[in-house]
C-alpha cells in the first residue's frame, strides 16, 4: 500500500507497476511461445518472425508449431486472463464485495450447460462455443429478469441470491445430462470443458471473441469513474447524479458479454476472476481508472502463466480449472492470513 | 435558492411515515430536523432527495417540480453528506471527494483538472489538505465526516442535506463539525441537518423544524420550538432550557428514575 501513499506523485508509481507487469507479460509470452513439446530458440522465433512478417512463410514444422497453435493459444490466454480479471474487478465493485467473481450470476454455469447440451447433442465445435455463448447471457439474463420482478428490497442482494439460486438450477441440469451422456464418447469431452482448457484453440477463436469482448471492454473503460461512483452504493450514487440502477444493467451487460464470449472458447475457468483483482487492488488501489487496465494485465499474465504451466508440466494435459485453484486458492487464503487490505 | 414542500406525505405505499409536511429550506440557513427515533426524520430527506417517491403534495425547487428532474439536476441542487461510514473500498480521500464532481460531467468523462483544484479547495476550506492521499478506510470518524462534507462541497450544491453529521462520533469531533457547519452555512450554502441533540440546534440552527407523530408539530426559532413542554411531550423526560451567562442556550435534562 505504500507504494500509493508516497506524498506529491501517487499516480506514477501505479503507473510503474502496470508498464512493469506489461513488460513482465510481454517477455512471459515470448518464453511461452518457445517452450512446449516442440521447444523452439529464439533465434528460430526471430526468423520464422521476421519471415511471416515479411510474407516468406518457410513451411518448417518450428514455423506451424508457433503460428499456427502456440500464438493462438498465447493470444487466448492472454484474453481470456485479461477479460476474466477485468471483469472480476467491475463486479467487486458493482456489488460492493472483494469476494464476488464474475461466475456470481451463474455466467459460468449458464455457459457450461449451453456447452454441455452441445456436446450431449454431438454438435461440432462451434456450435457447442455458440451454445456456451447463448446459455453464459441467457442464464444471466433470466437472474436479472428475476431480481428486476421482486420489488421493495435491496436490489443487490436479490441480484446476487437470484444468481445462486438460478446457477444451482444450471448446475442441476448439467448433472443430469452428465448422467445421461455416453459414459465413453461425450463425459470425458463434458468433464473436460467444465475444468477449463486452451488446447483446442485455433486462431479462429480467437479472431471470433475478439469483438465481443472489445464490445464488453469499450463501455465499462468509458464509464471507469461512474463504476467508482457506483462501489459507494445505490442512494449515495443516487445522490451524487449516477442513474444507479441503469448503470447497472449496462455494466452487468458488458462483463457479461466479455466473460460470455470467453467461457465459450476455453471453458470454466475458475479463480482468475476471484483472486487476480484483489491482488490488482493491493497494488495500484481501488480506482477503476487504474484497476480495471491492473486486473486485465495481471490477469493476462496469470493465465498465460498458468496455461504454459499445464501444456509443459507433464506429458498430459492439465485442465487450466484444476490448476487455477491449486494456485489461487492457496494464496488467496495466504491473503486473507496476512489481513483485510485492499477492502474494509 | 429555495427547496418548499407543500402538504408533502412521505413514508412507504404500505406504510405511510408523516403527512401535511409544509417546510421551507434556503441558502445561507441551517435548519435543524429534530424528532424522537421513528418521527421520520430519515425518511424526510430520503423523499427530499429524490430516493424516494412522495407520497403526496409537492417539492419544488426553486418553482421546479423536483421529482420531475433527472437525478444530474437534483444532485447539482441538493448535496447529501451521510452518517460518515466505511467505503466498501480504500479509496483515497481526494478520490472520494472527486466523488462530488461527478454530477457536473459527462457519463463519460474522468474528473478534470478543474476539477481536482475544485476537490482540493473543499478539503483545504475544511483544514483537511495534507489528508487527500490518505486512505478514507483509514482515517478517523471525524475526519471521515469532513471528508463528506467536503465532497458536498465540491458538488457545488446551493443546499446540502446532512444526515445526523455528528452521530457516531466523539464529544470534541461533534463540536468540530457542527462549527464547520455554522461557518459553511455563513458562507453560501443551505444546510439542513438532523440531530438528536437539541443543544446542536440551539448552537447551530437558525430554525427547528420539530417531526412528531406523523408531521410536524412546530416549526421556528430553536427556542420557541425547543421548549420544556415539547420535548416532554416528544420524549417523556424533563429538561430545564437554560441561557449560560455567554448567551448560550443549552438543554440540561433531569436524571431520575421513572
Amino acid at each position: 500500500m505504500s507504494v500509493r501513499e508516497a506524498p506529491g506523485a501517487p499516480l506514477l508509481p501505479a503507473w510503474g507497476i502496470v508498464g512493469t507487469r506489461t513488460v513482465a507479460t510481454i517477455l512471459l509470452a515470448i518464453f511461452a511461445s518457445l517452450v512446449g513439446a516442440y521447444p523452439v530458440t529464439l533465434g528460430e522465433a526471430a526468423r520464422i518472425f521476421t519471415g511471416w512478417l515479411a510474407g516468406r512463410p518457410d513451411g518448417s514444422t518450428a514455423e506451424t508449431v508457433l503460428l499456427e497453435v502456440r500464438l493462438p493459444r498465447i493470444a487466448a490466454a492472454l484474453l481470456v486472463g485479461a477479460a476474466l480479471a477485468g471483469s472480476g474487478a467491475v463486479y467487486q465493485g458493482l456489488f460492493r464485495n472483494p469476494l464476488v467473481s464474475p461466475d456470481i450470476l451463474g455466467v459460468s454455469t449458464g455457459a457450461g450447460l449451453g456447452a454441455v447440451l452441445g456436446i450431449f447433442l454431438s454438435l461440432p465445435i462451434i456450435l457447442i462455443q455458440g451454445f456456451a455463448f447463448i446459455g453464459g447471457l441467457a442464464t444471466v439474463a433470466v437472474v436479472y429478469a428475476i431480481a428486476a420482478a421482486v420489488r421493495g428490497r435491496e436490489p443487490v442482494l436479490v441480484l446476487v441470491l437470484a444468481g445462486v439460486v438460478v446457477g444451482a438450477l444450471a448446475g442441476s441440469m448439467i448433472s443430469l445430462l452428465k448422467v445421461l451422456a455416453d459414459p465413453y464418447d461425450q463425459l470425458p469431452a463434458i468433464t473436460f470443458w467444465l475444468l477449463g482448457s486452451l488446447s483446442s484453440i485455433r486462431p479462429a477463436d480467437v479472431w471470433s471473441v475478439l469483438p465481443a469482448i472489445l464490445a464488453g471492454l469499450v463501455p465499462l473503460v468509458l464509464l471507469r469513474w461512474r463504476i467508482n461512483v457506483l462501489s459507494l452504493g445505490d442512494d449515495e450514487a443516487r445522490t451524487l447524479g449516477v442513474e444507479a440502477g441503469k448503470l447497472r444493467i449496462i455494466v452487468i451487460g458488458a462483463t457479461t458479454l466479455m466473460t460470455a464470449s470467453v467461457v465459450a472458447i476455453s471453458g470454466v475457468i475458475g479463480w482468475v476472476g476471484l483472486v487476480m483483482p484483489h491482488i490488482a487492488r493491493m497494488l495500484v488501489g481501488p480506482n477503476f481508472d487504474r484497476l480495471l487496465p491492473a486486473s486485465m494485465l495481471l490477469g493476462a499474465g496469470y493465465l498465460l502463466g498458468v496455461d504454459t504451466l499445464a501444456r509443459t508440466m507433464s506429458q498430459v494435459e492439465t485442465p487450466l480449472g484444476i490448476l487455477t485453484a491449486f494456485v489461487g486458492a492457496p494464496f488467496f487464503l495466504w491473503l486473507l492470513a496476512r489481513g483485510r487490505h485492499g477492502w474494509e | 435558492m429555495h427547496l418548499e414542500t407543500r402538504n408533502l406525505a412521505i413514508g412507504y405505499p404500505e406504510h405511510r411515515v408523516a403527512k401535511d409536511i409544509n417546510l421551507t429550506a434556503r441558502t445561507g440557513e441551517v435548519l435543524c430536523l429534530l424528532g424522537p427515533n421513528g418521527s421520520g426524520k430519515t425518511t424526510l430527506f430520503r423523499t427530499l432527495l429524490g430516493l424516494l417517491k412522495p407520497l403526496g403534495g409537492s417539492i419544488t425547487c426553486d418553482g421546479a417540480e423536483l421529482t420531475a428532474l433527472p437525478r444530474q439536476e437534483i444532485a447539482r441542487r441538493i448535496a447529501y453528506v451521510p452518517q460518515a461510514h466505511n467505503a466498501a473500498f480504500p479509496f483515497t480521500v481526494k478520490d472520494i471527494v472527486l466523488m462530488g464532481r461527478t454530477a457536473h460531467r459527462g457519463a463519460f468523462a474522468a474528473p478534470s483538472p478543474g476539477d481536482h483544484d475544485a476537490a482540493m479547495e473543499a478539503l483545504a476550506s475544511l483544514g483537511m489538505d495534507g489528508l487527500e492521499n490518505r486512505e478514507y478506510t483509514r482515517i478517523s470518524g471525524g475526519q471521515r465526516q469532513l471528508v463528506l462534507i467536503a465532497r458536498a462541497l465540491a458538488q457545488a450544491a446551493p443546499l446540502i442535506v446532512m444526515d445526523e453529521p455528528t452521530a457516531s462520533l466523539d464529544f470534541g469531533n461533534q463540536i468540530k463539525v457542527l462549527s464547520r457547519v455554522r461557518a459553511l452555512a455563513d458562507q453560501g450554502p443551505g444546510v439542513v441537518l438532523s440531530t438528536h441533540d437539541p443543544d446542536h440546534a440551539f448552537a447551530v440552527g437558525d430554525r427547528v423544524v420539530f417531526l412528531d407523530q406523523g408531521g410536524i408539530v412546530a416549526e421556528g426559532a430553536p427556542r420557541d420550538v425547543l421548549t420544556p413542554e415539547r420535548l416532554m411531550a416528544a420524549y417523556g423526560i424533563d429538561v430545564d432550557i437554560v441561557e449560560l451567562a455567554g448567551g448560550q442556550t443549552v438543554c440540561a435534562p433531569a436524571y431520575r428514575n421513572t
